[in-house]
């Protein structure tokens, strides 16, 4: 069953053609990846889905991002809704300025739940969800900025996460971390696919073969081959796409 | 390369001596206005010269306690009334406003801040003060004509401080809170304006000290009666206007009980400043960062 499904897709920047005729099935409680050179427009793509993109005064879109059969970009489409149901993982950890506690509580906080005891509650699933847990449950009060990068993606993923989101959006979230913490990050994911709808992007193949099931490559904004990701690696069908995962461009 | 040497030398000691000469001159005026200041506290009584009601040169009495009020009263009243409305000027610029806007209002509001105090002064004499006469009552001339004065004198101070402390906080912040779901509101009031807090405190500070310290403006519109004021109404006298008023005549122990009231304004200003110092550092401890 397909958690999102994007029809046609294309998005400019200004007289900046980002995202051309983008066609994808990202399926439900599985992971995606999106692989492709810098530039290549995933970011932008991965911001469609939760609009983030809407804070860019340029942006413009044609064509259709469905969640659960629902065109995000319908004009009955409350944005704070949807960006509770699509949670979003940025490239570098950028938890808030405030207490561990704080940051997985913000989340709730803002959406209206302000009852200290449900709040202890959910900041602690939220955090034991993100593998977080053990490593700060004695120093919830201390600020976020004295954890360690990977510590602070995992905070991120746990302030996500703390918002009972359907769909979880990453943008290389490893890609500023060290091989252990990226361990644990990948480990995280495996675990959080059986709950929720997981798209990644990711500029390491290997990871791409280790955490997704399928995947998608991106070339100058377009999809040039989506499939299974032992597929797509062991036997790609497009020769850019061979050319790429083989390490000849990009 | 050895010139290069040579060069990277002489900068280095060139910026050292023009620091220390600037220090020095510092420590000179501190040091010449305690020499002139002291023997008034001798010869008077340090807590009868802080504490005592009177001020009267020509009985020999000088007590700035009703000055030390005025300079507060007036300082405070002006903060009240700036505080909030540089800072929701500031958050609609550095968040609300759309760009064009924003490149017209900085600099209009940096012009503001170069605007002499004579002018502003003149301004009170001749409008605010008939004004407040014609609401109010009494003559116009009042702690409250004063603090008028000084909250427009501060709001560009506090604005263009706070304005570039918002926008320094961290693109990242807003977008992690976005994509949570929270409103541009939301985002300003529980992410933005934290963040920029220790900033924002400088600001303050800094609109505090140009308010303590203005004497010309406040001259023309204070009504510089000695006494403590039971309304925002009555006139007062500020420390600063105190020593410009009767510099110009001041000889013996009246000449040095003046430096007196400099260097009480100067303890003043200094306590307030470890104050607000106190208050951003421990602040900043505490949020574990902060952006200025
Ligand atoms: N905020 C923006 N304003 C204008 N153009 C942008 C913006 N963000 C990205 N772009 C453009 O969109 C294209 C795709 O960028 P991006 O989606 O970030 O690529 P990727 O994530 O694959 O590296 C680039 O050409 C980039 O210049
Ligand atoms: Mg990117």
């Amino acid at each position: 069953m397909n958690k999102i499904e994007v029809e046609d897709l294309n998005v400019y920047f200004g007289d900046n053609h980002v995202l051309k005729d983008v066609n994808i099935e990202i399926p439900k409680n599985n992971v995606t990846a999106l692989i492709g050179p810098s530039g290549c427009g995933k970011s932008t793509f991965i911001r469609t889905v939760n609009r983030m993109n809407d804070l860019i005064p340029s942006f413009r879109h044609e064509g259709n991002v469905l969640l659960d059969g629902v065109d995000v970009y319908n004009h009955k489409m409350d944005v704070v809704d949807l960006r509770k149901k699509v949670g979003m993982v940025f490239q570098k950890p950028n938890p808030f300025p405030k207490s561990i506690f704080e940051n997985v509580a913000y989340g709730l906080r803002i959406h209206g739940i302000n009852d200290n005891d449900s709040l202890s509650a959910r900041v602690e699933e939220a955090l034991r969800s993100a593998a977080l847990w053990d490593e700060v449950e004695d120093k919830l009060e201390n600020s976020a900025m004295g954890l360690s990068g990977g510590q602070q993606q995992r905070l991120c993923i746990a302030r996500t996460i703390a918002n009972n989101p359907k769909v979880i959006l990453m943008d290389e979230p490893c890609s500023a971390l060290d091989p252990i913490s990226t361990t644990k990050i990948e480990d995280l994911i495996h675990k959080l696919k059986r709950d929720y709808t997981i798209i990644i992007v990711t500029h390491n193949m290997q990871q791409a073969t280790r955490v997704s099931k399928y995947t998608s490559f991106f070339l100058n904004g377009e999809i040039i081959e989506s499939n299974l990701t032992d597929k797509i690696f062991i036997d790609p069908q497009n020769k850019k796409t061979e050319d790429y995962i083989t390490g000849r461009f990009g | 390369m050895d010139k290069n040497r040579i060069n990277e030398f002489l900068i280095e000691k060139g910026l050292f001596i023009t620091a220390i000469f600037s220090i020095m001159v510092i420590f000179v005026i501190i040091l010449f206005i305690l020499m002139e200041g002291l023997p008034a506290f001798e010869e008077y009584g340090f807590f009868n010269f802080l504490f005592g009601l009177a001020w009267s040169p020509n009985h020999g009495e000088y007590g700035v306690f009703a000055m030390i009020i005025g300079s507060l009263c007036v300082t405070l009243l002006s903060l009240l009334m700036a505080v909030p409305l540089s800072l929701l000027c500031a958050i609609f610029m550095a968040e609300v406003a759309p760009n064009n806007i924003r490149k017209i209002l900085k600099p209009v509001v940096e012009t503001l801040s170069g605007i002499p105090s004579v002018v502003y002064g003149f301004f009170g004499l001749i409008v605010l003060v008939p004004f407040l006469r014609e609401s109010f009552g009494g003559t116009g001339f009042s702690m409250f004509a004063a603090s008028l004065i000084l909250t427009v004198m501060v709001l560009p101070t506090i604005i263009s401080i706070s304005q570039d402390s918002l926008r320094a906080v961290p693109h990242e912040y807003r977008e992690a809170s976005f994509g949570l779901g929270a409103t541009n509101w939301q985002t300003i009031k529980n992410i933005v304006f934290p963040a920029a807090l220790p900033g924002i405190v400088t600001a303050i500070i800094l609109g505090m000290g140009r308010a303590i310290g203005e004497t010309l403006a406040v001259i023309m519109v204070v009504g510089n009666v000695v006494q403590i004021p039971s309304s925002i109404f009555d006139p007062v006298r500020t420390l600063t206007a105190n020593i410009a008023i009767e510099m110009g005549y001041a000889t013996g122990l009246h000449y040095n009980a003046l430096f007196g009231t400099a260097i009480v304004l100067f303890l003043i200003i200094m306590i307030l400043l470890l104050v607000a110092n106190y208050i951003r550092y421990k602040y900043k401890v505490d949020i574990g960062g902060g952006y200025l």
